[in-house]
């Protein structure tokens, strides 16, 4: 007796489970999209997931779960909105025929506004720290507390600015919005923007075990491979996919015993083939545009040497070098410049980086890597006076723990190296 | 909903007086385009709308210590180049923003007005 129970009730959970993972991001969309209301939509579709969770294991998971836990979700927000009308309360954004019932036969018929709400938490009269916050909550139904984890702030105020997003979106009249031809790509570069901020926040340094949140940067892996599903025909989205699939794919190589493992070093068995694979694919469909995308792609074909040079050593640094340049051409970012100076330096020598070098550190204030670079450069050129200048300096702007580290153990090999010269 | 939308500076344009009568003409004829697109687009009334008088025309009042304080304004250097406001009813915050791009280039503010409870 009690086994069958507990069968029945483990079915139950591995039901609600897999529901809430693949639906609630289409639920709560297509909820936003009937009744406009954002606010009451997220409270409501998490109390039909609760009450499904008390009653699933007891009555049995219904045969439409997603169209069960719609309907269910559906009715509470029409019910608020009665009260609220009730109350004299206007319910100005009220968009929807009380009446409208919901289709409740099979989840292949309820339609996917995931692109929509995938565009609403990105909209640009949104602060840009809200934007992937919202997308990770909203859409990937990623727990808060995960969340702060990834961007390295506390619960507290990432729960707070995820609920000033959200009363922003309903006080400002924020629509769950159609757009078409050149409006949906330049939102669609938005929320490039925007996931691969959040993707590379997860590999942020932070402190401790959170040294890396690989995981998180999965979560916006998992979004990004969403927008695709949603929008296949999209090049910027597309190259981003393949950007970010070939940079998580070497995220079990990227730290060992609480210290960073940098490119050159890592164990490339670690990287995972399948994912690079996938990765390589995609960048294979890409082909030269304009704008957001290209910049996308020229960084996605950098990815891409890195993950089939088989050693560090065989990786082809000329086509980086060229890629580089095209990316700098493009961007004028003096990030990009810096690391085309490292590309050249591998594959030119250090000598013909240097002239990259300059300026950088005006334009670039404050950034400890040019000089950590500058004197990598001067350590491979023999010039160990300018190494070991360059090193203190670069200590002095950095402002990571672990990184610093890392810095001061240079120095120090050098110091034993050749303590003659000092 | 209702939004005010304020034309709050003038952005990269020069400033009207240093406009020649041609360039002057041209933005009476882009606000009178702003005006038809909200006439016709289905949704959206425009409710009130006003030119102000410039910063110099300003004059500011503060509360300090119980004790009403009169100034020549604006209250605040950026508040230097409001130039006037709409009032619209609008469906949402995309309509609203479409239709400003019919506008001379001002920077412009939208704000929603708050419906009492």
């Amino acid at each position: 007796m009690t086994s069958t129970s507990d069968q029945s009730s483990r079915k139950a959970d591995g039901a609600i489970e897999g529901v809430f993972r693949a639906e609630w991001g289409r639920l709560l969309a297509l909820l936003v999209s009937r009744t406009r209301r954002l606010d009451l939509a997220e409270d409501a579709l998490s109390e039909a997931f609760a009450r499904a969770s008390e009653r699933w294991p007891e009555k049995g998971v219904p045969a439409n779960p997603p169209g069960w836990l719609y309907a269910t979700a559906y009715r509470a927000i029409i019910g608020q909105l009665r009260t609220e009308a009730v109350a004299g309360r206007k319910a100005p954004l009220l968009a929807v025929r009380p009446d409208w019932e919901p289709a409740s036969d099979t989840s292949d018929e309820l339609p996917d506004e995931r692109l929509q709400l995938i565009l609403l938490c990105c909209h640009p009269a949104l602060p840009p720290v809200a934007r992937s916050a919202l997308a990770l909550r909203l859409v990937m139904e990623t727990p808060t507390e995960q969340i702060a984890r990834l961007f390295l702030v506390s619960t507290a105020t990432m729960a707070a600015r995820l609920t000033r997003a959200k009363r922003k979106i309903v006080l400002a009249g924020i629509p769950l919005a159609r757009p078409v031809g050149e409006e949906l790509q330049a939102r669609l570069d938005e929320v490039c923007r925007t996931i691969y901020l959040a993707f590379t926040a997860g590999y942020t340094p932070g402190e401790g075990p959170d040294l890396l949140r690989a995981d998180l940067a999965g979560e916006a892996v998992s979004l990004a491979a969403l927008l695709h599903q949603l929008v296949p025909d999209a090049a910027q989205v597309r190259a981003m996919l393949a950007l970010l699939q070939l940079q998580h794919s070497r995220r079990d190589a990227r730290q060992q015993k609480g210290r960073l493992i940098t490119l050159a070093d890592q164990d490339r068995s670690l990287w995972r083939r399948d994912e690079i694979r996938t990765g390589l694919d995609l960048v294979a469909s890409l082909v030269p545009t304009e704008g957001y995308a290209e910049e996308l792609r020229l960084q996605a074909l950098i990815a891409a040497e890195h993950a089939i040079a088989p050693t560090a050593a065989a990786t082809d640094w000329t086509a980086i070098a060229r890629h580089y340049a095209s990316l700098e051409a493009r961007t004028a970012s003096p990030v990009v410049r810096l690391n085309r100076a490292v590309a050249v330096a591998e594959a030119f020598g250090p000598r013909a980086a240097f002239p990259l070098l300059d300026g950088l550190d005006d334009t670039l204030p404050g950034n400890h890597r040019v000089a950590s670079i500058r004197a990598d450069l001067a350590l491979r050129a023999g010039d160990i006076e300018l190494a070991r200048a360059s090193y203190r300096a670069a200590i002095d702007l950095c402002s990571n723990d672990i990184e610093r580290d890392h810095l001061n153990a240079r120095l120090d090999t050098l110091q034993t190296a050749a303590p003659s010269t000092s | 909903m209702k939004y005010f939308v304020l034309l709050a500076g003038y952005g990269e344009l020069p400033a009207w007086d240093d406009l020649t009568a041609e360039e002057q003409e041209a933005q009476m004829a882009q606000l009178g385009a702003f005006y038809e697109a909200c006439a016709a687009r289905p949704g959206v009334e425009m409710l009130s709308q006003a030119p102000l008088g410039d910063g110099s025309m300003a004059t500011t009042l503060r509360t300090r210590g119980g004790e009403v304080i009169i100034t020549d304004g604006p209250f605040a250097e950026a508040a230097e180049q409001i130039g006037g406001f709409y009032l619209l009813d609008a469906p949402d915050l995309d309509t609203v923003i479409e239709l400003c791009k019919v506008l001379p280039a001002y920077d412009i503010d939208i704000r929603p007005v708050l419906e009492e409870g």
